[in-house]
């Protein structure tokens, strides 16, 4: 068996193991099927509410979820081998140092995609089968993007999380820049934004100011699912990007090249590991 | 016969810190050497140097013929079993998951994992999850993962770390099994007690340096330690060129001797009419390793420790 399949087949075992899988998998469920039926009621009423609000909602929270379960599965995925001593053994087998890397990666990426699947897919099925006002044909397109990207920005922060554990040597190091990363694109990306926003009193170019966007992936993340449902309302950050509509077609694209940065990155750093 | 292991010079530095001295070490077929010293020694760069993990600074190094470091040596590294200080396998799997694992990653079939659990003693533990070892029994899983696919050249950094006394004596019957069959062994350790009998040659390190090398007897000869011989008897006469070395006991006497005076001394006193029982020891790898890393290395390293 390619050494790159043994790897990640090991990868994902482990994770069925130690529940991460199954553990991912009920969070997003729960919190997909809870605002699917809660999330109306602010507005004083209990039941499914419409397929775009909750799938709007879905991504505002998922947004700050996804990258932090990514960070916590992957952190420590080479320096805790390296700690435990298995790095250095497995160096001395017959694969390189790349198949090593891409192999955990995929293994953490399949864990990250099945349980995204499972997790929003039977939330989607619960929608489906008991939501009034939903019919099959309405939730099928909006919820599989939402999937898809939600699968993506989880893979970007496995990524991220790669490219921190082959360049530390210690696991708690590993953990504080994970938050770090965590923190940096989550929350003071979209802060520092709109401090230049209002900085600058509005006046910055509004053709080229929506592109900054796409230098978050966790941006690119939300406004793949908010613009899908373009009859609505755009409120806070979101907003800015209503002068520039861009395709859905190339956020997915430039979601797949904040992937391909990191991954990048993470397997030249790891050939110049020393041991 | 051919070397499979051959340093030719090899030098390693880190930055300003010479880690290893010029090196040479040749390691022919079916020889098992004994790599000892002090942590810090040198041994463990030695080992890594072979194994390729690391690039020597200066000089040559080639196992199986070819320079290690290479991609294309990679799938050399099939003939080769390797067991390193303290590692602790996958919590969540069993053994024979963790076995299975480094089977395939090998190359080999994972039929022979089952076989080679047996062997270690860990047959009842093999369905078992590694959370569950002890430290012995994770050191016997780190053993089976080493002898997998039969290597021709085994690096073991303190392998019996952990084992009891038992399990000792089956590890060491199973390197000169090994070692029948034409592998080469590498055992790396600074607890030598009971070693002695299966290694062929033994090389002390200390500081980054060789500080001797060669077989046991070539080493006694270098070291001139004495080796003591206790005579049991009444009436007894000792040569008088040793009797400044000397020492009347209760019930006989005990001498100093060297290697060249051990077969006239003991005929002179098997001679004798009065000689109820005579004890020879020589000296132990221990003791060696104890005069070399004191005359060489100095007083500094006790500082160290």
């Amino acid at each position: 068996m390619n050494p790159i399949v043994t790897v990640a087949a090991k990868e994902f075992r482990d994770g069925l193991r130690n529940r991460w899988v199954l553990s991912i998998a009920i969070i997003f469920a729960v919190m997909a099927t809870g605002l699917a039926y809660f999330g109306s009621a602010a507005a004083g009423q209990v039941g499914f509410t419409s397929l775009s609000t909750t799938i709007i909602s879905l991504a505002s929270l998922a947004v700050f979820i996804i990258p932090l379960i990514a960070l916590m599965l992957a952190y420590d995925g080479i320096v805790g081998e390296d700690e435990s001593g298995t790095l250095l053994l497995l160096l001395t087998y017959p694969l390189s140092r790349w198949q090593l890397l891409c192999g955990k990666m995929l293994g953490h990426g399949v864990i990250m995609a099945f349980s995204t699947l499972v997790g929003f897919g039977s939330a989607a099925l619960i929608m489906g089968l008991f939501a009034p006002d939903i019919s099959w044909s309405e939730l099928a397109i909006p919820f599989s993007l939402f999937i898809l990207s939600a699968v993506l920005l989880g893979w970007i922060f496995i990524a991220f999380a790669y490219v921190i554990s082959v360049s530390v040597t210690e696991k708690s190091k590993a953990a504080g820049l994970a938050l770090i990363v965590w923190f940096l694109f989550v929350l003071v990306f979209d802060l520092g934004l709109l401090g230049v926003l209002v900085g600058t009193q509005g006046d910055v170019d509004a053709d080229l100011f929506p592109y900054l966007l796409l230098l978050n992936p966790t941006d690119i993340f939300r406004l793949v699912n908010i613009t899908y449902f373009a009859d609505q309302q755009l409120s806070g950050l979101m907003a800015i990007a209503e002068h520039v509509r861009l395709s859905t077609t190339a956020l997915l694209v430039s979601l797949l090249v904040w992937l391909s940065l990191p991954v990048v990155l993470a397997l030249a750093l790891f050939n110049r590991r020393a041991l | 016969m051919t070397n499979i292991v051959e340093l030719v010079g090899v030098e390693k530095r880190y930055q300003s810190v010479r880690a290893l001295e010029p090196l040479d070490l040749l390691l022919p077929e079916g020889e098992v050497l004994g790599l000892f010293g002090h942590n810090g020694a040198g041994k463990t760069t030695t080992i890594k140097l072979i194994l390729g993990l690391i690039k020597a600074s200066a000089g040559s190094v080639r196992v199986f013929g070819q320079d290690p470091t290479f991609s294309e040596s990679r799938k050399e590294r099939q003939q080769l079993g390797f067991l390193q200080e303290n590692v602790s396998f996958y919590d969540q799997l069993t053994g024979v998951e963790v076995l299975r694992y480094f089977a395939r990653l090998k190359g080999i079939q994972t039929s022979e994992c089952h076989r080679l659990l047996d062997q270690v003693g860990l047959k009842a533990a093999a369905g078992r999850r590694v959370k569950t070892y002890s430290k012995g029994m994770r050191q016997r899983l780190g053993l089976a993962q080493a002898l997998l696919g039969n290597p021709k050249l085994l690096l073991l950094d303190e392998p019996t770390v952990g084992l009891d006394p038992l399990a000792t004596q089956d590890f060491y019957h199973r390197i000169g099994q090994l070692k029948e069959q034409g592998c080469t062994v590498v055992l790396c350790s600074h607890v030598l007690p009971g070693v002695e009998k299966y290694i062929d040659r033994a090389m002390i390190m200390g500081k980054g340096k060789v500080l001797a090398q060669g077989s046991l007897n070539d080493l006694r000869q270098q070291a001139e330690l004495p080796l003591v011989l206790n005579v049991k008897g009444s009436g007894l006469q000792v040569p008088e060129s040793i009797q400044s070395r000397a020492t009347v006991l209760e019930d006989g006497v005990s001498m100093h001797l060297s290697l060249q005076e051990k077969m006239p001394v003991m005929q002179h006193m098997l001679a004798q009419a009065g000689v109820t029982d005579i004890d020879l020891h020589l000296p132990s790898l221990e003791d060696l390793y104890t005069h070399y890393t004191r005359t060489c290395v100095g007083h500094e390293m006790e500082g160290v420790l």
